[in-house]
């Protein structure tokens, strides 16, 4: 049985901005599909009472003093950046017509 | 002297011939910048050759010496920087189209640190496009070949280094690895490659692919040369939340110890899952001839069982992609990089999703929706957070096995550099080429690949696991091992 469904892929593609062809959309199906079966091998392992690790160095809260240090100008921030207008990113529109109106 | 001498040379010959004044840094430049020209046409090791930027701090440590100033051990040798690494006013693009022609405005902390001790960075280097893959065939700027044979993947993601270094661009380089794009490619060109400890070598200006396991490090054409580039780069970092805050282990004196040749009292722990069926017979024979050397130079070696290691290739699967769908959703084409579609109708989510789709390559798209599937609720405890667990086990296995043993011993790929092409139609197979450096990234601890032999022609790695912030010992067994069986050459390209 297939672990993932085209429709599935699609989904995930919308959740990650992805603007998939209907050709990908074939082609990741079944990619996914394989690699998903695989991966869920780590299922087999007994570790319901194993606490889960999210990093190895055990480091909390790391702080630094609060001193003033150099950092990027407006220029510099902006220098890579799309589209610009007075010193700020700009970005398309994000409210729908019918919804700012 | 002539050119090709100089490109032949180690760092450290290059370094003294600098400081003696045998050779000016500006010649050593020179000659690295003309082999490039020679043959990176065929090699495609290089996304970006800053021959201006490499002349000119050339140039300054001339002047430097000419002033009488101390010069640092590594003063005036090239480097190739993989193009990971942010470099102020030098292309980055990660080997993506989504960055493609865009010029970061600060250095990393790895570049910075490279600057400061007189190297002389080439250029950037060629890789799988976000560090996501084994081969370099997932650039979006074309494929990097082995220098042993053209027609062969020089390994991932960090090809373009290591294949600088085995077709004489470049003495030194720099990787990251986040599952073995440091070891294995060094493993299949012949060359050094090692994976410090995660947290001993600053994230700072690393573009992030899985932030828990991206660790940058060095490459070179021997384990001398790697350690003083890993002591000219390493420690600790503030602009890093996850730098570890102690002095780097003393690699160079530990890689100095390994070269006499002697062993005594050094015991090695053969990881029985690696060496079943895992691994094809050219580089297990390869493998067992290395560890009867070690064992001549009064190694004691043992076998050592990690049985959760079998898990880590699915475990990693999860934990990267997850981490890398939300890293990578800072290319929103906002901030750098791409833009598609913004012709004033598309609102910000389609001008998002159409830059995303333009910008990225099959595998990254891959990881991103897998990442997304394995975060997403109803799925999470069976993948995300099984694999976490997966990866506690995995540490208790390092943690057991080096109460035993000084260090870990294994292959450090299953099988020799494979044609360009030949895995590229199913991913996973594309995967299996880390199943032996994966475990490392899980634990956190540093790892090498040291070249020991040839099967059919090819090179053979072979891969030496550490605890934590013991990467002198990889480096001292590293050592003792090239003391025996020497370094290697590919034919000429």
């Amino acid at each position: 049985m297939a672990a993932i469904s085209r429709e599935e892929v699609a989904h995930l593609a919308r959740l990650s901005r992805l603007a998939v062809t209907e050709e990908e959309l074939d082609t990741f199906a079944g990619q996914l599909d394989v690699i998903l079966q695989a991966v869920a091998q780590v299922g087999e392992v007994a570790a319901a009472d194993i606490p889960p690790t999210s990093h190895s160095v055990p480091l909390t809260n790391v702080l630094r003093e609060d001193v003033v240090v150099p950092g990027l100008t407006p220029q510099e921030a902006l220098s890579g950046a799309p589209d610009a207008e007075e010193q700020r990113f700009r970005v398309p529109r994000i409210l729908d017509e019918d919804v700012a109106s | 002297m002539t050119q090709t001498d100089l490109t032949r040379l180690t760092a450290t010959q290059i370094a003294g011939l600098v400081a003696s004044g045998a050779a000016s840094a500006v010649e050593v430049t020179r000659a690295h910048l003309d082999r490039i020209a020679a043959v990176d046409d065929r090699v495609n090791a290089f996304l970006h050759v800053d021959t201006e930027g490499a002349l000119a701090a050339a140039a300054a440590v001339d002047a430097r010496r000419a002033a009488g100033e101390e010069l640092g051990p590594l003063a005036g040798v090239p480097v190739a920087v993989k193009d990971v690494l942010t470099t102020k006013g030098v292309p980055t693009t990660v080997g993506s189209r989504i960055l493609e022609g865009w010029r970061p405005p600060y250095d990393s902390t790895i570049v910075q640190r490279l600057r400061a001790a007189g190297t002389v960075m080439l250029g950037k280097t060629n890789m799988d496009e976000f560090a996501m893959g084994s081969s370099t065939e997932y650039s979006a700027y074309g494929p990097t070949h082995n220098p042993w044979d053209l027609s062969r993947i020089p390994g991932g993601s960090g090809g373009g280094s290591s294949a600088a270094l085995a077709a004489y661009e470049a003495p030194l380089a720099i990787g990251s690895d986040t599952g073995g794009s440091i070891r294995q490619p060094g493993a299949v060109t012949g060359t050094v490659g090692a994976k410090p400890t995660y947290g001993g070598t600053s994230r700072y200006g690393l573009v992030a692919f899985s932030s828990s396991l991206d660790t940058p490090g060095p490459c070179a054409r021997n384990v001398l040369d790697a350690a003083l580039l890993h002591e000219v780069i390493g420690g600790h970092d503030p602009r890093d939340s996850t730098s570890i805050p102690q002095p780097v282990p003393d690699v160079v004196a530990a890689a100095r110890l390994g070269a006499t040749g002697d062993l005594t009292g050094v015991k090695l722990g053969i990881v029985t899952e690696f060496v079943g069926e895992g691994a094809e017979p050219g580089v297990m024979a390869a493998f067992r001839e290395s560890v009867d050397a070690l064992a001549k130079l009064g190694a004691e070696i043992v076998e050592v069982s990690c049985p959760h290691f079998r898990y880590a290739l699915p475990a990693y699967y999860l934990i990267a992609p997850s981490e890398a769908s939300s890293n990578l959703a800072r290319f929103d084409g906002v901030r750098f990089g791409l833009r598609v579609g913004d012709d004033g109708n598309r609102s910000l989510e389609e001008v998002m999703s159409l830059t995303r789709e333009a910008g990225f390559g099959p595998e990254v798209k891959r990881r991103i929706m897998i990442g997304t599937y394995a975060l997403s609720s109803g799925y999470y405890d069976a993948y995300y957070g099984q694999a976490q667990k997966v990866r506690t086990l995995i540490t208790r296995d390092f943690t057991a096995a080096f109460e035993r043993v000084d260090a870990l011993i294994s292959p450090t790929t299953p099988f020799v550099a494979f044609p360009i092409g030949a895995r590229t139609a199913d991913p996973y197979q594309m995967y299996l080429a880390d199943l032996f450096t994966i475990p490392t990234n899980l634990y956190g601890g540093p790892g090498i690949s040291v070249p020991c032999g040839l099967s059919d022609g090819l090179p053979v790695g072979f891969q030496i696991m550490a605890p934590t912030m013991a990467d002198d010992r990889m480096y001292r067994v590293a050592a003792a091992l090239e003391s025996v069986v020497g370094t290697f050459t590919p034919p000429a390209l």
